[in-house]
């Protein structure tokens, strides 16, 4: 696997030197694989956010380098432009960013920026709106008449309008209903699917990373404990309790059923993997 | 319990929106709140459930039916300070609601428009603080707090009032699993300990599962009201609505589709771990 | 970053025979302090005002530093004011080049403006830095309440000042964020002239007032169910009282005032 994005010993300290002095990363060696979808989970304050801002280059390390296809992205300027294209990021709540009279405007923003043509431009766009499932008539619209959860899927297709090699989602689906949050995470495995592309995806919910990402990420007090597939760092259960974290539901479930006295193996973590698992208890018992 | 805190009859309500279109948020919902029970309101984005909320302390007035709080009509303006100190109200983003900065300056702004004397306020202000766990920072900046602490703040701003009913349009819609888990331990106190009548606004299932009667809304209606265990069990149903279950329901759901003969009622960790246990020792 | 290390406004906690008094006798004090500073002309006055302040300074424990941080974004103001006093001041010249003329009045013209700008911002910040602003609106509500009986909304007023202040700080933290956000989507704030800058902002103005209108509308409504009806049958939690302290030191600042005032009429 070719690795796309690497930290080495990244290090971030906010207000350096003042009394308000706090680490936000300490000697962080984080590495997202091309063409992975890769979650990212940590509680408030672990570290998370300031992680992923360095990644496109929004924050610049206190000490220690960022990697975009092995190139320092602070060796030059242009570099670190070039990378807020390639590595796109969406905030949490990211419908609040939005500001232009159409949908179409807004989402052509970046694209704008970049100094595309008008024609690459208008493809970028529709592309992007068909991804996030926009029709025709809600580009000609003004966000604000959009629902909640329409007004962040514009909001994402600004971004992926851009056409970045890595796609990153600070908490996608927070706030949304169910059906919101099942769009919303349908939208994102579409794009993975259709274009390869990285998909980092940060989120506080164990259940919904459970059933999307491939690999995990823990973020905790400024550190990455530990990172795996799911099935791996939900081994970990009592430490992610004690970090606020927890473990998904069925994953809690079974290992009760172990207490119980029942010898399963307790590491699924979604529903169907729960139901396989009893059935196939079931039928050996 | 001793009769019901909020009567809603046949209400509904409709307006005008931008467009000249006149949609029917709500269609007819005849609902009544026990005193000191936990109700919680489940219903997708859309489904009318804030609408509702927001009829219970007379910030909005039904365009058809009636409101009744603790007997008094919502559509009477001489009781409007009297309904919203019965029913207190408190919304999604605590940011928006929290009006002073010093954290006991806030928790004083209801009790202050109450008119009630500053020895009094003061006792009020100390004893929602506890009730809440946030004592020790009183004499905080809400804004350097965390979401679950400053929802604790908004909360105790509500219950400084001393109101028998707290209605919550969804208060952890914007926390982080930390300070979720404050926040609905603290609803659950409210109501087990101090006996206030608590209706919680969600479209979290576990959340929901908490409560002791679960109303389901869509379009305006309400189309299963009952024990959640009871409301749960219509997996399909739910689904129909744009709802999930939670995933112990699912789970045993998703059995009982593959010919397993598992009840559908247990819906805590250990209650559904116990039917699994049973179901493969039988 | 940069927009969060804004002191100007602040309070810090403590403890001091300062913080302790009421916002209203630190009110009048600061008002006397201003009148004074207006009208004092001649380096004696200056000094004894100077002396004043520094006492007030080293007793509220607020510190130097702090000070002298919170002047940083008035230093350009204070620094064009005193060149206009400098060159544009009618007087003996003693120096002259090209449109500039330097003149003895200009040199002490531009030198008591900058130390009455500095003093009278220093003054204003030992204010704000030892009153918590909810007290602060409290005592400008106290003391105009006289004018609600010409009908000047004056609890209207304190609240909506208290309200300015509650959400200056989510403001700020909001603009942080979406500036972030745009910059992912490559908004470029820094770079352009004039014009490309002004029009950079579009992104980022637009987002804060529609963000800010929404709060307006929910904190309202929040308001209203916390049976806010104005000020009308309102009590508080806290009740102002002036103490004997209080009294010493408003009886002694206007006998300071008066004596400056005196002082400068008879050209000391």
């Amino acid at each position: 696997m070719h690795p796309i994005l690497e930290t080495r010993k990244l290090c971030h300290v906010y207000s350096q030197g003042t009394p308000f002095e706090q680490t936000a990363l300490h000697d962080v060696d984080f590495t997202a694989y091309a063409g992975e979808y890769l979650g990212i989970i940590g509680h408030t304050g672990s570290g998370k956010s300031t992680l992923i801002q360095h990644l496109n280059g929004l924050l610049k390390p206190t000490s220690g380098q960022v990697l975009f296809d092995g190139t320092d992205i602070w060796s030059d300027p242009a570099v670190t432009r070039q990378t807020r294209f390639q590595v796109g990021l969406v905030f949490q709540y990211p419908e609040y960013q939005l500001f232009e009279e159409t949908v179409y405007k807004d989402i052509s923003f970046g694209p704008k920026n970049m100094k595309l043509d008008e024609g690459e431009i208008d493809r970028r766009v529709r592309q992007a709106a068909e991804f996030v499932g926009l029709t025709e008539a809600q580009l000609a619209k003004s966000p604000f008449e959009l629902s909640g959860g329409q007004k962040r899927r514009v909001a994402i297709a600004g971004v992926i309008a851009m056409e970045p090699r890595v796609l990153i989602l600070d908490e996608p689906t927070a706030g949304l209903d169910p059906v919101g949050v099942d769009a919303i995470l349908g939208n994102i495995r579409d794009y993975h699917q259709a274009t390869g592309a990285t998909i980092i995806m940060v989120s506080h919910s164990m259940e919904e990373v459970a059933r999307t990402v491939e690999r995990l990420v823990v973020v905790n007090d400024a550190v990455i404990p530990f990172s795996g597939t799911p099935r791996e760092v939900f081994r970990h259960g009592a430490e992610l309790e004690t970090m606020g974290l927890g473990v998904p539901q069925m994953t809690r479930v079974f290992l009760r059923l172990r207490q119980l006295g029942v010898d399963i193996d307790p590491s699924v973590y979604t529903v169907e993997q729960a139901r396989d698992a009893i059935l196939a208890a079931k039928g050996v018992g | 319990m001793s009769g019901p805190i909020i009567e809603a009859q046949d209400l509904r309500f409709t307006y005008t929106n931008a467009e000249g279109v006149t949609p029917i948020v709500l269609d007819g919902v005849s609902l009544d709140i026990e005193e000191g029970s936990f109700v919680a309101v489940l219903g997708h984005n859309g489904s009318g459930k804030s609408t509702l909320a927001k009829h219970l302390n007379a910030i909005l007035l039904p365009t058809g039916g009636k409101v009744y709080v603790a007997g008094m009509d919502t559509a009477d303006q001489q009781k409007l300070l009297s309904i919203r100190s019965t029913v207190g109200m408190v919304f999604q983003n605590p940011d928006n609601q929290i009006v002073a900065n010093v954290v006991e300056e806030d928790v004083a702004f209801a009790p202050e428009n109450l008119g009630v004397p500053s020895e009094e306020i003061r006792r009020r202000v100390d004893e929602a603080l506890a009730m809440v766990g946030m004592s020790q920072y009183a004499t905080h900046a809400p804004h350097l707090l965390s979401g679950g602490q400053k929802q604790r703040v908004a909360i105790a701003g509500v219950i400084a009032m001393r109101p028998r009913c707290v209605v919550l349009d969804e208060p952890t819609a914007m926390l982080d699993p930390i300070g979720r888990k404050e926040v609905l331990g603290t609803i659950a106190r409210l109501n087990r300990e101090y006996g206030t009548t608590v209706v919680l606004i969600t479209h979290h299932m576990d959340e929901a599962a908490q409560a002791d009667r679960l109303v389901v809304m869509s379009k305006g209606h309400v189309i299963a009201d009952g024990p959640p265990r009871t409301v749960f069990q219509d997996v399909e149903g739910l689904k129909a609505v744009g709802l999930t279950v939670p995933e112990t329901t699912q789970l045993l759901w998703q059995l009982r589709q593959a010919g397993c003969d598992v009840p559908l009622d247990a819906l805590s960790d250990e209650e559904c771990a116990q039917v699994l246990s049973d179901f493969l020792t039988a | 970053m940069a927009l969060k290390d804004i002191t100007l406004g602040q309070y810090f906690p403590g403890n001091t025979p300062i913080h302790r008094l009421d916002p209203r006798t630190k009110i009048l004090l600061t008002l006397y302090y201003i009148v004074a500073l207006f009208t004092a002309e001649f380096l004696l006055t200056y000094a004894l005002m100077f002396l004043a302040l520094a006492s007030g300074i080293a007793i509220s424990k607020v510190g130097a530093k702090t000070i002298l941080r919170g002047m940083k974004p008035v230093v350009l103001i204070v620094v064009i004011t005193a060149l206009l006093n400098l060159f544009y001041t009618p007087g003996t010249p003693i120096l002259s080049f090209w449109i500039f003329t330097l003149t003895v009045e200009g040199i002490w013209a531009a030198f008591f403006m900058t130390v009455r700008i500095l003093m009278l911002i220093t003054g204003t910040f030992l204010l704000t830095y030892t009153t918590s602003p909810i007290l602060l609106t409290d005592g400008i509500e106290s003391l105009l309440g006289p004018l609600k009986k010409v009908r000047v909304p004056v609890h209207e007023l304190a609240m909506m000042m208290s309200i300015a202040l509650r959400f200056i700080p989510t403001l700020i933290e909001e603009t942080d964020k979406i500036m972030s956000a745009q910059k992912a989507r490559g908004a470029d704030f820094e770079t352009g002239n004039l014009f490309q800058k002004a029009r950079a902002l579009v992104p980022l103005l637009v987002p804060l007032f529609i963000s800010a209108f929404r709060r307006a509308d929910e904190l309202a409504v929040a308001m209203e169910c916390r049976c806010y009806h104005g000020g009308e049958g309102r009590t508080r939690m806290r009740q102002l009282k002036y103490t004997r302290a209080d009294w010493a030191v408003i009886v002694l600042g206007l006998l300071g005032c008066i004596a400056i005032t005196v002082m400068g009429h008879f050209g000391l």
